[in-house]
């Protein structure tokens, strides 16, 4: 009996859950209808007004049909005339789809044009490189220059518009961040762009959206909104380079960060560590999450990471260390120490 | 080709005691090795029918396995190479092995019947096609056992799908086994079409023809324009990867962008060449149960045929995101939508049909209720993503899910088991249970509303497709755990479904002519229809030939000993002269053998390729050698009406 009832107060929580389109709160939101952005709202508006006007067509067409067969179920059933039959589908059948199919083109094509425009002039512009399963984040100035690179966490400020110009550096992937603005693909041989403008400091989860092979379901990114002094002191320690190595241990971890080869991947300004193929470690402390927002960046985290990239993600392009445990903890020191 | 009844004197099917003759004539041999020899339109429909429901059987069993994996965050009873694979066969599965073979094999079943003629315009084509299409599933499920599936998708982006990142031989295999199973669905739509256009009955003027062989009419016609597209973009994608051409690789000057202009242009053409016959099997159904006309004829048929030109002009829908410019793609939006509207007025003609009728709510009729309910839904979501700044949230992700099986499984499976309740008592001579049939429609239809209606929630959250694995913190675990549960007993429905197709024959009652008292041709036929379908060939003069009351007129002077039909003019059906068929013959197996082969070997040494070539050469040669037995023959004596109606 226990069982049973806990089952129907988790059916009712279900069902009640699913009739209200609520998104599942308590984690961490992907939501495309928690819009954070004028931009998403803008999307999640002509969502709903789409939801009900399909949700009225959908209850009328299934009356009708009930009504219809009703009708046969009378004692003296009566087929519609020829006329009636011609009206209904005329009304029902072109007309009043034609006008509802007129009004979800116009407005979608309006708020379409708004998307697809040009940002204004004083918009921060990035540039978003796509890898097998990384983003690289680079802060471009007023030239296209880089001034500050990083990866999987791309930090903006509050109500300034935001450039997002989108590379791939191997497949197809998709910059998604549902709370933020719809998705644009990366494509190898294009650039494309999309903007957005953040109402709200926050934080914003993304996720790669077109499959793009082994792991592309782990591919996520951050997106933290905040005020423009946050902002501005975060992007100006972005760009100075790796502070020198403090104390001995971590002077030794990274002594074994270039001994166990990973500058060969990694970069990490301020040393000679300059490999392209994986993300930019010099600020990787500052960094909320690893393995592009698959594990929290905690010292136990960050360890599996590194001993065992396949314990977490199958099929990631980094290779195993062979560190023993003295060798791993001045790593993680040092990596640690990267703020 | 050598066994007609040599008679010194010809003999013709209205003749007294010719009906042994005509048997014979039209048998297809028994035996093993005699069942690689028949052109008979009913076996090789029968066999397009059931091979594409084991298919769907493998499929589903792919997707329950993916919603193992998918049952909770995380989820270690998989990796995600062998996800993917499976992924990968179970929508090529559907897609190519199921949804099109079904339709095309009720259509090579059904439209002979239908049109009151005794083999499909090209017999020999017809069995080559179908061995082709056994050849290319065989060859792709064993790949998935070998453990060398295809593993981008079903449809394969490129650069994923180049040689670059996927060097195995996975993707190869999927672009040789795509174009040649292509072929399968190129022979089957051309004979279609010129069955309907010139086998038609005496009489039967186009306006006359039943809606169900309007819907196969047009999905042939937009086979004939789609499957090319595909065929030139998987041969371009085999050249790439095969002999480094750079048709779809940005750093050589091409781009990859043309293959999704290529796949698409297919890819949206084939959802509607699956949904067409869908939507005719259901006028179909509805009239009969009904036992009423379809209203407006004219405006159904109208309908599918501009469904058929109209889904020509979407397939930038599925590109929305690329970063094509906003103009250019907004002319997709307005086609998307627009296309509503042809359905639109189906639908009112149904519910006008309905309308006031008593009806016998037996399972082809719960079927087709079930297809209004999720058909509709699905379309109502297809038009939602059919705005760009929507579908920038919902494309790619389970919403669209949601929407695709919603269409797909509400607009084609939905039908296509109303037609096999429908049909089987015409094919094998035995009524399904009702009752198992009532369990399994209800089954599936609470299965598969329980399964994809949350889809739609969990694309609005965030939930990306084509993934093995979500984390815990997304909040996505339940939902998809009730998804699975609901997957599995969907799947016990359509298991209950297979159960009474199998058990059936030993437990009913035969079935009769015509159970259903339903207005088309095949019903006029014995069920399961005789080697020769009619004795006589029909006369038709009006749309609803069986419900007239006087007797049909039948067609003098066909030859009884050897297989012989009538040719009609296009439009208004009259006669035009007499065709002689091909009896059974082992070509069609050799060539398809020595094609298959040459695809397949492509893969592994492109020489091959050139050596199938060759051998195919030889097959056609021995399949076209003639062999006119007759020519042997005096004439037919004087003053017999030759050629005639009576």
């Amino acid at each position: 009996m226990h069982f049973w009832t806990k089952l129907n107060h988790k059916a009712i929580y279900l069902v009640v859950l699913l009739t209200l389109k609520l998104p599942l709160s308590y984690a961490q939101s992907q939501s495309a209808i928690q819009p954070a952005t004028e931009q998403a709202r803008g999307i999640s508006y002509i969502w709903w007004s789409m939801f009900w006007v399909a949700v009225v067509v959908f209850v009328a067409v299934m009356l009708l049909l009930a009504w219809g067969l009703w009708r046969g179920k009378s004692k003296k059933p009566t087929q519609l005339s020829y006329l009636a039959s011609r009206n209904l589908v005329i009304v029902a059948g072109i007309a009043v789809p034609l006008v509802t199919v007129i009004c979800l083109v116009g407005g979608s094509l309006m708020l379409g044009r708004s998307l697809s425009a040009s940002p204004p002039d004083n918009a921060l512009e990035v540039r978003i490189t796509g890898w097998m399963w990384w983003w690289q984040i680079e802060y471009l100035d007023e030239n296209s220059n880089t001034i500050a690179t990083t990866a999987n966490e791309l930090h903006v400020p509050i109500n300034r518009p935001i450039q997002v110009y989108l590379e791939s550096g191997d497949v197809i992937h998709s910059f998604w961040v549902p709370q933020l603005h719809g998705k644009t693909d990366l494509i190898p041989g294009r650039t494309n762009s999309s903007w957005f403008e953040v109402d709200v400091s926050g934080t914003f989860r993304g996720q790669c959206a077109e499959f793009c092979g082994l792991q592309h379901a782990l591919m996520g990114f951050l997106v933290v909104s905040e005020p423009q002094a946050e902002f501005d002191a975060w992007l100006a320690n972005q760009q100075v380079p790796a502070q020198p190595p403090e104390n001995n241990e971590v002077l030794a971890g990274q002594r074994v960060f270039f001994e166990a080869g990973c500058h060969q991947c990694h970069t990490i300004r301020g040393t000679d560590a300059a490999g392209t193929a994986g993300p930019d470690l010099t600020h990787l402390a500052s960094r909320q999450s690893i393995a592009s927002v698959t594990r929290k960046n905690s010292r136990a985290h960050l360890g599996g990471w590194v001993a065992d990239p396949n314990g977490i993600k199958p099929g990631a392009k980094m290779p195993m260390s062979q560190l023993d445990a003295k060798e791993l903890s001045d790593l993680l020191d040092y990596l640690q120490s990267l703020h | 080709m050598k066994n007609h009844p040599h008679t010194e004197q010809a003999i013709f099917d209205d003749q007294e005691g010719a009906e042994p003759i005509l048997d014979k004539t039209w048998l297809s041999p028994p035996g093993f090795f005699g069942w690689f020899t028949h052109v008979n339109q009913r076996q090789i429909g029968f066999r397009f029918v059931v091979t594409s429901l084991i298919f769907f059987a493998l499929g589903g069993l792919l997707a329950l396995l993916m919603r193992l994996q998918l049952v909770q965050p995380e989820n270690t009873l998989m990796g995600a190479e062998f996800y993917h694979q499976i992924m990968t066969m179970h929508g090529t599965t559907m897609m190519f092995f199921f949804a099109v073979p079904a339709m095309e094999g009720l259509g090579i079943y059904l439209v002979p019947l239908m049109l009151g003629t005794r083999d499909m315009s090209f017999p020999r084509l017809n069995a080559f096609g179908y061995y082709v299409y056994l050849i290319a599933g065989i060859t792709l499920y064993l790949a998935l056992f070998l453990g060398m599936a295809p593993d981008t998708g079903w449809f394969s982006y490129v650069p994923l799908a180049g040689i670059d990142y996927s060097p195995g031989q996975g993707v190869s295999f999927w672009t040789t086994m795509i174009t040649f199973i292509e072929i399968s669905a190129l022979t089957a739509a051309v004979e279609l079409i010129v069955t309907i256009l010139k086998q038609r009955a005496p009489g039967m003027t186009l306006n006359r023809m039943p809606i169900f062989v309007w819907s196969i009419l047009v999905m042939s016609f937009m086979i004939v324009f789609a499957m090319p597209t595909v065929m030139v973009g998987s041969v371009l994608l085999a050249l790439d990867r095969t002999f480094a051409t750079q048709f779809f690789v940005a750093s050589g000057g091409g781009d990859p962008l043309l293959w999704q202009h290529l796949f698409w242009f297919f890819g949206h053409p084939e959802v509607y060449i699956i949904v067409v016959p869908a939507l005719g099997i259901v006028s179909t159904v509805i009239s009969t149960f009904c036992q009423r006309e379809v209203f407006g004829y004219t405006a159904v048929v109208l309908s599918m045929v501009t469904i058929g030109f109209v889904s020509f002009g979407l397939w930038v829908h599925h590109m929305f995101t690329t970063g094509l410019p906003h103009l250019g793609l907004s002319f997709f939006t307005a086609a998307s939508a627009m296309i509503a509207i042809p359905s639109g007025v189906q639908i009112f003609c149904w519910i006008a049909t309905l309308w006031g009728s008593k009806i016998k709510f037996k399972t082809p009729m719960l079927f087709i209720m079930g297809f209004f309910a999720v058909f509709v839904i699905g379309g109502l979501t297809g038009v939602m993503a059919a705005s760009i700044p929507f579908d920038m949230q919902a494309h790619d992700s389970y919403f669209v899910v949601a929407h695709l099986h919603y269409v797909l499984i509400g607009g084609a499976v939905l039908p296509f088991f109303a037609g096999l309740y429908y049909w089987y008592p015409k094919m094998t001579g035995s009524m399904l249970s009702e009752r198992l049939g009532c369990w399994s429609f209800w089954l599936i239809f609470i299965g598969l509303n329980l399964t994809f209606f949350p889809m739609h929630q969990l694309g609005l959250d965030g939930m990306p497709r084509r993934v093995y694995t979500y984390l815990h913190n997304m909040g996505w675990g339940e939902v998809n755990f009730f998804v699975t549960c609901a997957a599995f007993l969907m799947a016990f429905g359509f298991l209950l479904t297979f159960i009474n197709t199998l058990i059936s024959p030993y437990k009913s009652r035969a079935a009769g002519n015509n159970p259903w008292n339903a207005d088309t041709l095949e019903w006029w036929a014995q069920s399961p229809p005789r080697n020769y379908n009619f004795r006589h060939l029909p006369v038709i003069s009006s749309r609803t030939p069986l419900w007239q009351k006087a007797p049909l007129y039948k067609v003098t002077g066909i030859r009884a000993d050897r297989r012989e039909i009538i040719i009609t003019t296009l439009l208004d059906a009259k006669p035009q002269g007499v065709c002689i068929m091909p009896s059974p013959t082992y070509w069609p197996f050799v060539l398809a053998l020595t094609v298959g082969f040459g695809f397949l070997g492509f893969m592994f040494k492109p020489i091959l390729f050139v050596v199938g070539f060759f051998l195919s050469f030889f097959a056609i040669v021995g399949w076209l050698w003639p062999a006119r037995p007759w020519l042997a023959e005096k004439p037919p004596e004087e003053g017999h009406p030759v050629r005639g109606l009576q």
